[in-house]
């Protein structure tokens, strides 16, 4: 009971943190209708971005105070990773806003490789796993049940800040007036120019968003286990895409509860089913599967796209 | 100068001219027709003119300026609303965020909330029903809906492609009303129908589009008397009268 209730709670954990890098994914989906599959990497470079202004920019006493190092590391992370999404949008997809629809693909997996490369060449040494401090109370509290359930206060602020996050955002979306610009654009952009709207800022914000939500996602996903590298964008970027598709491509809710689900299967797997761990990629994929069979549109997915 | 002066328009998808030739003027406080059978490039011309499509060549002014090089964002802006073909309201979204986009550039929220209570007391079912999404709408309600967005912005020319279509004879006659309403009240009107027959009714210009080329023009009097005109638009509108 109590090994069945610690996978529960590692799997809300991990799957918190899927959940904030999954909105990345739908959000730019939603509104361009483009995979963007080096979304993963920003997460990567908002964990480096993260680390690199703790370890480089900040003095070592300052950094010794969770409640110094924590928000700054998340803001630094978060800024970091918004900038380079939106150098991204800037000069990888916009100059192929008309293209055909494989063009951008193809470009989003040159811009994966290269911000890789970039942070394993430039990042001092970047080449292997990079120690990463915790960022806030160490330890632990245990729920008296069974042998005991272990809960780890990181964990705990990991499910708190994502939560919260996504929540806020959905109720921008839905509240107010940029939220509705962006939800006009993804419904019709044609129409929404006609309103008044200016589609590239529109764009530019969606990136602005999910890169931001990304860097927290790796400065959380570093304190938590304690370090990062290089291909950890890549790793969970499959999960968060996978998540994303499970909830419904371009729904943030969607996006959320898709991240939760994997994050479930992904720990009661690893601990229940044959293989263990070692196989967990197969037992999301195998979810997947199922969910889209009966499904095509994801949880919370619109059955047909509303678009011109 | 026309408050609206197109000269020359040429439009073209990539090696289709869709528009190869379209002048005309519309001077403020009228309505104005185009009017032309499918495929004419009625559509293509109105999508230029908001700054959707970019001309191949020809000029458009605009309230003394040139803008056939614009942004279809700051169009609107300088007072031009285009309510588009097929109505494309945002299923997904209330009345009430349908009307608010419509007023997206606004900031002044006493007028957009003043703007919003004079589209509910043209369209009363929209204001009783101002929660309810818009693709639940039937036809008549959402072409109400999108002539009320498309006011949401204060235009100084309100653009409506065929807001007719799909409608029943006593709903064209109220949104057409409504229409002689908004020009009562100052608002210019570019209207393009293939109801030819209702359109020149009320307007006091209109134009003839063929084959991609403004061929014929007059008061909407004029053109409902041309022979050409009863021929080869109003033949089967005329026998059903
Ligand atoms: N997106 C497009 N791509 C290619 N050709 C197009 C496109 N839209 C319209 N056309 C072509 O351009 C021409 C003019 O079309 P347009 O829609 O402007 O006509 P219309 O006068 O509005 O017709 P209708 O009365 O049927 O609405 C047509 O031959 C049409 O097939
Ligand atoms: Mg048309």
């Amino acid at each position: 009971m109590s090994t069945f209730l610690s996978q529960i709670a590692n799997g809300l954990m991990f799957g918190s943190l899927i959940a904030l890098i999954a909105i990345g994914y739908t959000m730019v989906y939603g509104i361009i209708t483009l995979i963007n599959f080096a979304h993963g990497e920003i997460f990567m470079v908002g964990a480096y971005g993260g680390l690199a202004t703790l370890t480089y920019w900040v003095p070592t006493a300052v950094v010794a105070q969770w409640y110094f190092a924590l928000p700054i590391a998340l803001v630094a992370g978060a800024l970091v990773a918004m900038l380079v999404a939106i150098a991204m949008e800037r000069f990888a997809y916009r100059p192929l806003r008309n293209a055909p629809r494989l063009a951008p693909l193809i470009t989003a997996l040159g811009v994966s490789v290269a911000l890789q490369e970039a942070v394993r060449v430039f990042y001092p040494g970047a080449t292997a796993a990079i120690p990463f401090p915790p960022l806030f109370l160490d330890g632990a509290f245990v729920i008296p049940i069974g042998d005991g359930v272990v809960i780890r206060y990181t964990g705990v602020l990991l499910i708190v800040v994502s939560l919260a996050l996504a929540f806020a955002l959905e109720r921008f979306v839905e509240r107010t007036r940029l939220g509705r610009a962006m939800r006009a654009t993804s419904q019709d952009r044609d129409v929404a120019r006609l309103m008044g709207i200016d589609p590239d800022r529109v764009i530019v914000l969606t990136f602005a968003i999910g890169g931001a939500l990304a860097g927290v996602a790796g400065v959380l996903y570093g304190s938590y286990l304690n370090n990062i590298n290089i291909d950890m964008g890549f790793q969970n970027g499959i999960f968060a895409f996978t998540a994303a598709v499970l909830g419904g491509i371009g729904n943030i809710r969607g996006a959320v509860v898709g991240g939760l689900v994997i994050g479930l299967v992904r720990a009661l797997g690893g601990q229940y089913l044959p293989g263990g761990t070692a196989y967990d990629y197969v037992w999301i994929f195998v979810v997947l599967i199922i969910v889209l069979v009966f499904r095509p549109q994801g949880f919370f997915g619109e059955s047909e796209r509303v678009r011109a | 100068m026309a408050f609206l002066e197109v000269r020359d328009l040429v439009v073209a998808y990539g090696a289709i001219q869709a528009v190869r030739g379209v002048s005309f003027d519309v001077e403020q406080g009228q309505i104005v027709s185009l009017i032309g059978s499918n495929g004419a490039g009625k559509t293509t011309t109105l999508r230029t003119l908001s700054g959707l499509l970019r001309p191949v060549s020809g000029t458009i002014s605009f309230d003394g300026e040139q803008i056939q090089k614009q942004p279809a964002h700051s169009i609107l802006s300088r007072g031009m609303a285009h309510s588009p073909e097929g109505r494309r309201l945002f299923a997904r979204m209330t009345v009430e965020e349908n009307l608010r986009l419509g007023a997206y550039t606004r900031k002044d929220e006493e007028g957009i909330a003043k703007d919003m209570q004079r589209v509910y007391d043209l369209f009363p079912v929209l204001g009783e029903r101002r929660g309810n999404k818009a693709g639940l709408f039937s036809g008549g309600e959402q072409q109400m809906l999108a002539i009320g967005r498309a006011l949401m912005s204060r235009p100084k020319l309100l653009m409506l492609d065929e807001p007719s279509m799909g409608l029943s004879p006593i709903m064209t006659q109220l949104i057409f009303d409504t229409v002689k309403e908004l020009r009562s009240e100052g608002t210019t009107v570019l209207l393009v129908e293939q109801n030819a027959l209702a359109a020149l009714g009320l307007s006091d210009r209109a134009y003839v589009i063929d084959l991609g080329r403004t061929t014929l023009s007059g008061t909407g009097h004029e053109l409902l008397a041309d022979p050409r005109v009863q021929e080869a638009y109003l033949g089967e509108g005329v026998g059903a009268e």
